[in-house]
């Protein structure tokens, strides 16, 4: 992924200043192919507070990038900004051309998003909300596509159940087939496997997984599983405090980093100790 | 398979979607159908019974015959049509469900219009029933003003509508600590439309702001057509110009507030 994208301006200015720019391209450079998401300058204050802090990347085209954070972080701030839920108090969000939200239209059917946070109607089946969102996105088969989900994910036996009799694993997937059913080309995930036991949470991902792989879809992936991260995006975003604290592969972080894991580079930027160590020297 | 082309500006299959949505809710749920007739039945009954009796001690009221009755019915057409656009949208609050919808190409007016025709849908399923069993306890007959029942119709939901896409609009704005609007800000209209009572009653000052409201003209209407067998064709034409600007002004309210809504954020929080 390195020089292929744009990077977060932040995390891009301060590595310049550390002489750590190894061949990253800024998000003002020329690009062959329009970004799939370009996030320019992006902000957003609420009287509490700054939520997100001017923050700029670029995803390319099939890309698979995780968005990383504590809690207040943002990430979430910039996820329903990028699908218009949220309009930003200054910046852009552009969409496959499209300014986020106001025209939000032209490109909501190419995309699509699922979190725990935001639920499904209980009481009805999986068939019927499947049914219903597969006709708000204009899928044109919808028995067809529901079928299909059904078997990629495993939900045949679930079709005809009230959703909100699922269990939280089950719903997770409901989520995700909602989410697939329009088969979007950017899909937006905020803590995909949250609250799920480890072997769920394992089915989901090699799902997402697959999905980027046949469809070669965009997806952004907030997430608080760094072993997540780590596994599924070949690049990683860490904010903090609404703004880009560092904007790279999990690889190159880790080596700039000198850690073994994602958790431990997550932890010394949440804790601020790479600024910490730096001042040493 | 969904197209890459911009979806239609309006589109009847995202409405039909959003009916689907409902009735599918509707008719997994006995409660909330049982709901639908009760009180509207509770509430005939109680006023058809005083009617007899009212009528028995005064030869004005014995002359009046379904005032009180008709006046009852055509209130739950106003009461139950607000009533059932705000449940319907509360529903989407309650499941926490409205933040899939506004990433979903659904527009706001089609939403509003797949709120309407739940709103008839429900109000349907309720006033059906209790409409027959006017006829069977008190032998009056609802469907027996014709025309005029057309026009007193048209102008009730127009304006119930209407209050229901600004309290909609009202809680997507302010989350569900704003629900209780949904249940009671018709009850502001009980005493200023003059449902049981005509106009002339009210204090002069107050007169004004009750012939501000469309329902006023209803209720007067129905009243001349009970009483002297008048129908008042100018009353009705009033009423559907000032619901035509209770309408504009609604859904224009209803966008700003989902507008200030997505400057609040609260389209992701939509609890209290």
């Amino acid at each position: 992924m390195l020089g292929a994208g744009a990077r977060g301006s932040d995390g891009l200015a301060r590595r310049v200043r550390k002489g750590q720019l190894c061949g990253i391209v800024p998000t003002s450079s020329a690009r062959a192919a329009e970004p799939a998401i370009a996030v320019e300058r992006l902000a957003k204050t609420y009287k509490s507070g700054v939520a997100v802090d001017g923050i700029s990347f670029a995803l390319e085209p099939g890309s698979i990038t995780g968005l990383l954070g504590g809690n207040g972080a943002g990430k979430t701030t910039t996820i329903a900004m990028i699908l218009g839920l949220i309009i930003p108090t200054s910046g852009t969000a552009r969409v496959l051309g499209a300014e986020m939200p106001r025209q939000r239209y032209r490109v909501l059917h190419r995309m699509n998003f699922e979190s725990p946070y935001v639920d499904m109607p209980a009481r009805l089946t999986t068939r019927q909300n499947l049914k219903v969102f597969a006709m708000l996105y204009g899928v044109d088969d919808v028995a067809a596509r529901i079928a299909a989900l059904a078997e990629e994910l495993d939900l045949v036996e679930l079709l005809d159940r009230p959703t909100g009799k699922l269990s939280a694993g089950q719903k997770t997937r409901v989520s995700l087939a909602k989410a697939l059913v329009n088969r979007p080309e950017i899909l937006l995930l905020d803590e995909p496997t949250a609250s799920l036991d480890p072997d769920t949470a394992d089915w989901v991902r090699a799902r997402i997984e697959r999905y980027r792989r046949e469809r070669g879809a965009t997806i952004l992936l907030a997430s608080h599983n760094m072993a997540e991260v780590e596994r599924l995006c070949e690049r990683v975003i860490i904010m903090k405090k609404g703004r880009i604290e560092d904007d790279d592969t999990p690889q190159a972080l880790l080596a700039r980093y000198g850690r073994r894991t994602l958790e431990e580079v997550f932890l010394d930027v949440a804790r601020g100790r790479m600024e910490t160590r730096q001042a040493a020297q | 398979m969904s197209s890459h082309a911009e979806p239609l500006a309006f589109s009847p299959r995202r409405i039909a979607a959003m009916v689907l949505r409902y009735w599918y809710l509707l008719r997994s749920s006995w409660p909330r159908l049982l709901e639908l007739i009760y009180w509207p039945a509770v509430q005939m009954l109680m006023w058809g019974f005083l009617q007899l009796y009212i009528a028995g001690q005064a030869g004005f009221f014995a002359r009046a015959g379904g005032t009180f009755i008709g006046a009852v019915l055509l209130w739950d057409i106003l009461f139950r049509g607000q009533l059932g656009f705000s449940i319907s949208f509360l529903e989407e609050m309650w499941a926490r469900n409205l933040a899939n919808l506004m990433i979903s190409p659904l527009r706001p007016l089609e939403f509003v219009a797949a709120l309407m025709i739940m709103s008839l849908i429900r109000l349907a399923i309720g006033m059906g029933p209790v409409s027959l069993l006017a006829i069977a306890f008190f032998g009056f007959n609802l469907y027996g003003l014709g025309l005029a029942l057309a026009a007193f119709f048209v102008n009730l939901i127009l304006t119930s509508w209407a209050i229901g896409i600004l309290v909609s609009g009202l809680v997507l704005r302010n989350g569900l600590g704003a629900e209780s609007l949904a249940w009671t800000i018709m009850f502001l209209l009980l005493p200023l439309t003059c449902v049981y009572y005509p106009v002339t009653i009210l204090p002069h000052w107050l007169q004004a702001v009750a012939w501000a409201m469309p329902p006023t003209y209803v209720f007067e209407g129905m009243r001349e057509l009970l009483i002297n067998h008048t129908f008042r064709a100018d009353l009705m034409v009033r009423a559907l110009a000032l619901n035509a600007v209770f309408f504009a002004l609604a859904v224009a309210g209803f966008i700003a507030l989902l507008d200030s809504a997505r400057r609040q954020g609260s389209l992701l929080q939509t609890g209290e």
